[in-house]
């Protein structure tokens, strides 16, 4: 008897609860973003923010309200903003260029001098608190590897000179390394480039030619001798238009007195 | 037994060191061949430069205009010409543009002569202190217009005049009381007259006696409205937040200026460059700088033009011992290592250091945070340094926002009390420029 109280009693709660449940899953259900979720799932899912959005959803929920703009994906590129495009009945895609990172540095210890030895925390940021770090080159890389640590897809890596490189094929353009670096050494380039200037410093040839031995002296020799290789000197530093790059810059590169156009591959 | 006022949370006691130079009188440096002027001196944007290579310029002459509300005028040292204007980085890692002025060695320097003050108004003597680029002297060279710019509806209560000198080492504002009281104390009266405070209160550790009984002598004989009151010896109480806690026991809020608690406080050297401002027209273009440490061959406090590059100094001191581990511009807690000696003095240059190499530790290396606590403990300002530490190394700086770090004002106490000798400050600098990105 004692058994069957207790059961009555159960199933007497479960169907109240139950009800209970239920209405409230009636009353307060949570519209759903349909478009938002379809976005949501064509997208790389990296959660890079280089959209400026909290993450794919961010983006996803922003595409969807019409509040951000399409092609703000980079590691998507132009697949996922066609995609999105066509989600949205809005049609035409927005071509993007595919860009990637690149260091414009390859100053290491051999081969820059040093103010002083930086022994603190291991952060490019904390060695750009002092002094502005330990090379004696303010422009150039840290050699810390902030960006290697903040690279969602591990597109960057230290190689056996100890100089910092990105990998062109992993990189997803997210910027996040441009972000972190304390002396913006890291920019953008487009991944169809073929060559990049390796040296950041703006100082005058003969300041580099003291401290560097790779760095950009401003001598005008690829500006000049090989007008269609797209470099042009600015600032004392020479640049790549690549707008303008020809297949002439691998004989620019060549010329170069310190060799600091190198390959981006 | 009657204890010292001082204040409550934690604080350290490192050994003062003082006693190598306080008894050594204030000698004046002969004017060196070449001065570098940098145009930031002072916390907030570098001044505008006013002069271009080849000019000419005279002692006291404007030659950086201040660009913006917290900011400073730049004034020439000397009589001499502008070389060049170069790009330098000063100690504390700030870039900017200084003026290379050679010195007109047949005629350096020019008289500068007294006018009464008191039949002036407050304003004016306000703008002439924000004209001759007054700033605090103590080591954070904030602009002093701006501090003693008292905003409408806001009245001052207390004037509190810091003359604590909490580093170890440094002496000169110790020796700028003892031998410049009357001017010091006819300062604290200008500032009074522009802030019109209902009482004044000056703030001296107990390890300076003779300067307290000078400055109470003088006070009694002259009948001013100032008390002096010894503290406990305590680091840091030179800090503005802690020497109001000791003298007037009144805390900031997180966030807050002194003048939310309706205080004002200056260092006893930016209240005697207040005097020389209204009193002598003469701007901040020279200071005390402490001229000490183990391996500097002799100690000394030097009246120093701004712009006199250290080596310059150094020279003066008879040079370096061989033990040199380190030296230091500042303070030995919250100075800053420096590896150049090109690199000028400035209107916050209190000491120059040079600290002994230690036998046994060759180099300093840090071991893993062993969660003692200390650091919390010895925190004036109830921050948890170790936790805060952890998530700066892990890139959480917005958690370590919200735990207060901007409350955090690099005294070093943390640091210099860890037995892991994890660099704390270090640490604790690279949160807050991340932070506020």
């Amino acid at each position: 008897m004692n058994i069957l109280f207790a059961f009555l009693v159960i199933a007497a709660l479960a169907l109240v609860l139950g009800f209970a449940l239920a209405v409230a899953a009636k009353k307060f259900a949570v519209e759903k973003d349909v478009t938002a979720e379809q976005i949501l799932a064509i997208l790389p899912g990296a959660n890079c923010g280089a959209c400026g959005f909290p993450g794919c959803s961010g983006y996803a929920d922003a595409l969807s309200k019409g509040t951000a703009e399409n092609g703000l994906c980079s590691p998507g590129g132009a697949k996922t903003s066609k995609a999105v495009s066509e989600i949205l009945g809005t049609g035409g895609a927005v071509e993007t260029e595919k860009m990637v990172a690149f260091v414009h540095c390859r100053g290491n210890h051999e081969v820059t001098a040093q103010d002083y030895e930086y022994r603190g925390i291991s952060d490019c940021n904390a060695a750009h608190l002092l002094f502005k770090g330990d090379s004696s080159c303010k422009f150039g890389c840290h050699h810390l590897g902030s960006c290697i640590e903040v690279c969602p897809v591990e597109a960057i890596y230290r190689d056996e000179k100890d100089n910092i490189m990105v990998d062109p094929e992993k990189c997803i353009g997210c910027k996040k390394c441009t972000l972190v670096c304390p002396t913006q050494v890291i920019k953008m380039i487009p991944y169809r480039g073929s060559h990049a200037v390796a040296c950041n410093n703006h100082d005058k040839g003969a300041v580099v030619r003291k401290i560097c031995s790779v760095g950009c002296i401003a001598c005008k020799i690829c500006e000049r001798k090989f007008p269609e290789s797209g470099c042009t000197v600015s600032d004392n530093l020479s640049s790549v238009d690549y707008a303008k790059e020809t297949a002439q810059i691998a004989d620019a590169a060549a010329a170069c007195p310190t060799k600091c156009i190198v390959t981006a591959k | 037994m009657h204890r010292l006022p001082t204040f409550r949370k934690g604080g350290i006691h490192p050994g003062d060191k003082k006693e190598l130079s306080q008894s050594q009188p204030v000698e004046r440096l002969p004017f060196p061949d070449e001065l570098i002027v940098p145009l930031s001196q002072h916390l907030g944007a570098p001044a505008n430069p006013l002069k271009e290579k080849g000019d000419a310029v005279g002692m006291g002459e404007m030659i950086g205009e201040a660009s913006s509300f917290i900011s400073a005028n730049i004034h020439s040292p000397v009589n001499g010409t502008i070389t060049e204007i170069r790009q330098i980085t000063l100690m504390n890692s700030v870039s900017c543009k200084a003026f290379v002025i050679k010195v007109d060695t047949e005629n350096p320097a020019v008289e500068f002569t007294a006018h009464p003050w008191k039949d002036k108004s407050g304003e004016q003597l306000l703008g002439k202190v924000k004209e001759l680029g007054i700033v605090g002297t103590g080591g954070a060279t904030f602009p002093t217009h701006v501090k003693l710019s008292v905003p409408k509806g806001k009245s001052v209560e207390s004037l509190v005049i810091n003359g604590v000198e909490c580093e170890p080492y440094l002496t000169s504002d110790h020796r700028l009381m003892l031998e410049q009281t009357e001017q010091v104390l006819e300062g604290i009266m200008i500032a009074a007259h522009i802030t019109e405070p209902k009482n004044i209160i000056v703030g001296v550790e107990n390890n300076k006696k003779d300067a307290i009984e000078r400055l109470r002598s003088v006070i009694s004989e002259k009948k001013l409205p100032i008390e002096v009151v010894a503290l406990q010896v305590k680091y840091p109480q030179g800090d503005e937040k802690q020497l109001l806690k000791a003298t007037i026991n009144r805390e900031i809020p997180s966030g807050k200026l002194p003048l939310d608690v309706g205080a004002v406080v200056l260092n006893v050297g930016t209240a005697f460059a207040v005097y020389e401002a209204v009193v002598y027209n003469k701007p901040i273009i020279d200071r005390i700088v402490t001229v000490s440490g183990e391996a500097m061959k002799e100690k000394k406090n030097v009246r120093t033009p701004i712009g006199t590059k250290i080596a310059d100094l150094i020279a003066f001191s008879g040079g370096l011992n061989d033990n040199v581990g380190k030296m230091v511009a500042g303070g030995p807690m919250m100075g800053f290592a420096f590896y150049d000696d090109q690199i000028p003095v400035i209107k916050g240059t209190s000491g120059i250091l040079a600290l002994e190499r230690k036998k046994e530790k060759k180099v300093k290396i840090s071991t893993p945070c062993i969660s003692c606590g200390k650091c919390v403990a010895v925190c004036p300002m109830g921050l948890q340094p170790t936790r805060l530490f952890r998530l700066i190394e892990n890139r959480q700086y917005e958690q370590a926002m919200k735990l207060n770090l901007m409350d955090c004002k690099e005294c070093g106490c943390c640091a210099y009390s860890c037995p892991s000798e994890l660099p704390l400050v270090h640490g604790m600098k690279l949160g807050k420029k991340m932070g506020r990105k």
